[in-house]
């Protein structure tokens, strides 16, 4: 379809269109309307002028974390980029971590193979014999409130050089499940250990801080300094410090 | 391609909240479970809820009780809910939150270490077990760790059924195909749960996620089940306006239950004129029409809506109780809710209209096919409130997922799946494929959302109504000849999935037009400007839709079970107002 908005109305957008096969940036010019994100210009796209661009996306509100792909090679949430932050050119390709099944659409599987292997909340058998109703304190919630708010989106994944650089996916989860086994070793009624689990298949060890995660969190989650650190403490603890770690415990800190 | 084969004894079409917990329910009665969802686990629409689940805890209003809940709930429905289905959820409901804090779920506390509970229009007292805005993803994360660590689960992610397959007038599986390389599936199961949620997508403004196409309603339709109350459809009251890329986008309900008040553009607080007594936390449907008639008198705010103001609350409280509100509005419209009102107006958000089941098993009218969460009707009657849908998944997905686990155990070996069901199933799916040069689904999807938008509003009338009957059978017409846009590629293509979605969406925009054609008054959320009142010869009556013997579309009026006397001694009880004390 012939667009003859006038060009200052218009940005180029070069989307990644492949497969495994390969593929190529392609160009689209897109009428922007005010406040339309990365998102709206690819649906645009789609109902305009190429029906089969293949994309992932749900709520267009950022709270799926479906729509992740890497916009000017900075991996970001599609519908949370507004297309007026990117002057009148960019481009739009998929994660590059997680193989292409189709244009901007990557198999996140391993994801979900990973969430597997790390054991559920598990209360202590007397928390879960109580018949009433648990007392937790807001301040102990508070803790793992901003674990929580992660919505899967694996852009941390995506960029992080231990999976992104050197395809280490057989010696680390990942900093999303660092932040899962974080919001589960500090849920105050969980009582399971995972930190040998931390320490040998799940890698913690892997990660070098280097913060790239926490940078393009979407959800502002403080990744490394909240859950990675803790995380590596603590493992520390139990392997090389058992007194210290005696103390946390007695401090009530598991 | 032949198609891949699968067997299992109780297939979940759907993982948002209901499906899941009812795969929990039906996999723990020792059933092998399959389920099946057309986006990545966990993305399901029930991931955006954000205010919370209603139940009677009555942790922070010590006075609530189910009868209260129960009594809101019907009120709220103006009465033509399945009765037993809200007196169900108002005693069960505690029950399920409490056990999901069980799964680890984490909510927001009271001082005294339980869960702490927010008010929400229409309900009498603080009701809603919370944590921030952003429920809906505690929910599905806490279902979703106990889903995939409870054995004789399997599930298949982004595979999209569409077509239930029937022998001898039981539900025996389904086709389904695999999204990213457009493979076919059949499922031969025992049972089928649908949990496949609403069909918000059918208009242009709405909350709803992409998923929303309204498939069961589709595929229960077209097995033969009955539909109920198609004509209730939810205008949220706050949506999002500006800029318009946002559009729709909602603003929980929780700013008002925090304390937000709405002003039109002259700065009265306009809803003492609507609601006097509840003001800002009246039923959504009080509130959307509300919000409507300001704008249509002239005093909406510059975009056509009104403004919703939370300032007088400190910054702190706001980021701590509406983070992601916080954060929508900054990012999204360059708005800081501390420091200014946001600008909102009605957007399309819940379907109370849907499969009619049974209250205590979520039995659909066809042997061994249940329903459970939106895409199920009758506990919300004429409008859901705000908080009783999380509650309604966690209640009724255990529910039907108990009793798809039993009718499943009850059945011997598989049922044949019969070839020809298959082979015609496969050639209406493979289809638009074959017609690349067919009309773009993407045009005729962004028709019919602008016939519902135009023709079945806040404020519907019979003309206008027939009008919009007309042009969704056109479209459908139209439809049928429809291609992908342009491309026939298998793999991941977006072209084709749209039109197998738009099938769906027709079915259920022609329900609604139907159905809303034939309830000539007012109720809930079905206002007539020809029928401007409440009829209460209505009140016992419940528009049903089913596919008629030569496939054409019928609506029958059927008398509702009679509320038992106890029950009616509730809902007219008075329970004691709650006032809170201020504090933050
Ligand atoms: C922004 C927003 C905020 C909300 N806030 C609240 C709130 O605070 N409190 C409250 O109680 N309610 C709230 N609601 C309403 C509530 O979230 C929904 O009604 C509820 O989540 C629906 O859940 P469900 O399990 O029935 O279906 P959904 O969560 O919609 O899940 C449907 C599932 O079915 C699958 N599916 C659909 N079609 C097919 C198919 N053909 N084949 C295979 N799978 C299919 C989908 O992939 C998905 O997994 C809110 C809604 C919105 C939009
Ligand atoms: S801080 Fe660790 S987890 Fe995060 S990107 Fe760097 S190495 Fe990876
Ligand atoms: S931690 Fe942040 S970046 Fe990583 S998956 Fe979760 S939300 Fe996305
Ligand atoms: S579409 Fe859900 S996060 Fe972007």
């Amino acid at each position: 379809m012939a667009v003859s908005t006038p060009s200052r109305n218009v940005v180029l957008m070069s989307v990644f269109r492949g497969d495994a096969d390969g593929g190529e940036l392609v160009n689209y010019r897109v009428p922007i309307r005010e406040g339309m994100v990365v998102l709206d210009a690819v649906l645009w796209v789609q109902a305009n002028m190429a029906p089969d661009l293949a994309v992932r996306w749900n709520c267009k509100a950022a709270k799926c974390g479906s729509c992740s792909a890497e916009i000017n090679g900075f991996p970001r949430l599609m519908c949370k980029s507004p297309v007026a932050e990117y002057g009148e050119e960019f481009t739009v390709r998929p994660m590059r971590t997680f193989p292409i099944i189709r244009d901007l659409v990557t198999d996140v599987s391993w994801n979900y193979e990973v969430n597997k292997k790390i054991p559920p909340f598990t209360p202590s058998a007397e928390d879960a014999a109580d018949p009433e109703p648990w007392r937790m304190q807001q301040e102990d919630v508070d803790r793992i409130t901003e674990f929580r708010k992660c919505i899967e989106c694996f852009l941390c994944q995506d960029v992080c050089h231990v999976l992104r650089n050197h395809d280490r996916k057989d010696a680390f989860f990942g900093p999303r499940f660092m932040i899962r086994t974080a919001s589960l070793e500090m849920h105050p009624k969980d009582a399971l250990d995972r930190r040998p689990l931390m320490k040998g298949e799940g890698g913690v060890g892997m990660c070098n801080i280097t913060k790239c995660c926490t940078e393009v969190c979407p959800e502002h989650i403080h990744i490394t300094d909240n859950a990675i650190i803790p995380l590596k403490e603590r493992v520390a603890d139990l392997y090389f410090d058992p007194l210290r770690a005696i103390g946390r415990r007695l401090r009530g800190k598991k | 391609m032949t198609p891949e084969n699968t067997d299992t004894d109780v297939l979940v079409i759907g993982a948002g909240g209901a499906g899941m917990r009812g795969a929990i329910a039906a996999a723990q009665a020792g059933r092998r479970v399959t389920v099946v969802c057309k986006s990545l686990l966990g993305k399901a629409h029930t991931v955006m809820a954000e205010g919370g689940a209603a139940a009677a805890l009555a942790n922070v209003a010590g006075l609530d009780s189910w009868e209260a809940h129960f009594a809101d709930t019907m009120k709220g429905g103006k009465l033509i809910n399945n009765w037993r289905m809200a007196e169900l959820h108002a005693k069960e409901s505690p029950e399920r939150i409490l056990e999901l804090e069980r799964w680890g779920a984490v909510f927001d506390r009271t001082e005294d270490g339980l869960i702490h509970q927010r008010p929400f229009g229409a309900h009498t007292y603080p009701r809603l077990a919370h944590i921030g805005d952003r429920t809906g993803l505690e929910l599905i994360r806490s279902l979703q760790d106990a889903l995939v660590h409870t054995p004789g689960v399997e599930v298949h992610m982004e595979v999209t059924v569409v077509r239930l397959l029937l022998a001898a007038g039981r539900v025996v599986g389904a086709l389904a195909y695999a999204r990213a390389d457009g493979r076919q599936i059949v499922y031969s199961a025992r049972a089928v749960l649908l949990a496949t949620g609403g069909a918000g997508r059918i208009y242009r403004v709405t909350s709803n996620s992409w998923e929303c196409t309204g498939d069961g309603t589709m595929l229960a339709y077209e097995a033969g089940a009955r539909l109920r109350d198609c004509e209730m459809v939810q205008f949220h009251p706050t949506g999002m306006v500006w800029p318009p890329g946002v559009r729709g986008i909602l603003v929980t309900e929780g700013v008002r239950g925090e304390g937000g008040v709405l002003r039109n553009k002259d700065g009265e607080r306009f809803m003492e004129r609507y609601d006097h007594e509840r003001m800002e936390l009246s039923s959504r449907d009080v509130v959307a029409r509300a919000i409507n008639s300001e704008v249509a008198a002239g005093r909406g705010s510059p975009h056509g809506g009104a403004f919703l103001d939370i300032t007088h609350r400190s910054p702190d409280f706001i980021k701590r109780k509406l983070p992601s509100m916080y954060e929508q509005f900054l990012k999204l419209a360059k708005v800081d809710i501390t420091k200014e009102p946001m600008e909102v107006a009605p957007t399309i958000h819940y379907y109370m209209g849907g499969v009619d089941v049974e209250a205590e098993t979520g039995a659909t009218t066809v042997p061994g096919l249940y329903a459970a969460g939106e895409v199920a009707s009758g506990l919300h009657g004429a409008n859901r409130l705000g908080g009783n849908s999380l509650s309604d998944l966690l209640v009724f997905g255990k529910r039907a997922g108990d009793a798809a686990a039993e009718f499943a155990g009850r059945q011997g070996k598989p049922r044949r799946i019969d070839k020809a069901q298959v082979e015609a199933a496969t050639e209406f799916l493979m289809a638009p494929l074959t017609r690349p040069h067919g009309e773009s689904p993407y045009k005729l999807q962004s028709e019919l959302q602008e016939v519902c938008t135009q023709h079945a509003p806040i404020i519907r009338d019979e003309p206008s109504l027939r009008e919009g009957l007309e042009k969704v059978l056109a479209l459908k017409e139209r439809a049928a000849e429809m291609g992908t846009g342009g491309a026939t590629t298998r793999a991941f293509n977006p072209g084709w999935h749209s039109a197998l979605d738009l099938h769906s969406m027709l079915i259920n925009a022609e329900a609604l037009f139907r159905s809303a054609i034939e309830r000539k008054e007012s109720r809930g959320a079905h206002a007539r400007s020809d029928f401007p009142k409440l009829d209460p010869k209505w009140a016992q009556l419940n528009l049903m839709v089913q596919k008629g013997k030569n496939g054409e579309m019928t609506v029958t009026a059927t008398e509702n079970q009679p509320i038992p006397y106890e029950l009616t001694e509730v809902i007219t009880q008075s329970f004691q107002k709650y006032t809170p004390e201020e504090h933050e």
